[in-house]
């Protein structure tokens, strides 16, 4: 960065535009979190076993793969965003893109994976 | 940023400040957010791949956290209840988050009531899950 005046090194820099989109998505999926979670958790509670069987079951049907898929994509998407703040915070220098890299490769590969999962066993694949 | 004027004060640190519910409330749900996206998170994901990889790869998640009666042994207590504490103290601070977002609540009694009520709404929530886990 050249070093100008305070109002030379601003000037032209602005703000990305891309804040309040970042902010709002947080918001949002801040919501479906919440209704989705909920159900998992009274989902959860309400299984009457966990052994293999009875959880191939629960994740067999419709009405438990769909909301499962659902809250990977919320939950993750959710926690990229809210990494990428705690990210920003504490790392300053170059150490900054590295960690922003390695938080997208984190959570593509491991929602990949869940979904990659929930399909399986709901599509009928055998294990 | 070696430009900047180093007269300049600095803010109020964590050494100088007392600490409080609100801040207290703050830095919990920066904890468990990033606890649940890392930790939380990739259980989850075990789970999922343990269970659509079959019998085998599932015994072995479950005989992580489990003893030989089928109870939750130290570890799956920790991970448990950790876990759920996390996610209910993230998820009432969230909602904290979401009405303080409007404007509200920002007068000192109120604020510091709802920081309280929020630790004492997960502690509740996650007390309340278990026994219900227990008794079913």
């Amino acid at each position: 960065m050249r070093s100008g005046t305070s109002l030379g090194r601003v000037r032209g820099l602005g703000s990305s535009k891309e804040g309040a989109h970042h902010w709002w998505q947080q918001r949002l999926t801040a919501g479906s979190n919440f209704l989705l979670m909920l159900w998992l958790v009274v989902s959860i509670a309400r299984q009457p076993a966990f052994d293999y069987a009875s959880m191939r079951f629960w994740l067999s049907s419709a009405w438990v793969a769909l909301p499962m898929t659902l809250l990977i994509l919320s939950v993750f998407w959710h926690f990229r965003m809210g990494l990428q703040v705690v990210i920003e915070d504490y790392q300053h220098d170059e150490s900054r893109v590295v960690a922003l890299v390695l938080l997208n490769f984190f959570v593509v590969a491991l929602g990949a994976t869940a979904i990659f999962s929930i399909l399986r066993i709901a599509f009928g694949a055998a294990a | 940023m070696a430009s900047r004027n180093p007269a300049r004060p600095l803010s109020p640190h964590l050494t100088i400040w007392r600490w409080g519910p609100h801040m207290l409330v703050s830095i919990l749900h920066r904890a468990t957010g990033s606890g649940m996206a890392t930790v939380g998170a990739m259980l989850l994901v075990w789970f999922l791949a343990a269970l659509a990889g079959g019998a085998d790869s599932y015994a072995t998640f479950v005989d992580t956290f489990t003893v030989e009666s089928g109870g939750l042994n130290v570890l799956g207590y920790i991970v448990g209840v950790g876990l759920t504490l996390s996610l209910f103290q993230h998820m009432m601070t969230g909602i904290r988050h979401l009405v303080l977002d409007t404007g509200a609540g920002f007068e000192l009694r109120t604020n510091k009531l709802g920081a309280l009520a929020t630790m004492l709404a997960s502690v509740m929530l996650t007390a309340l899950f278990w026994l219900y886990l227990g008794i079913k």
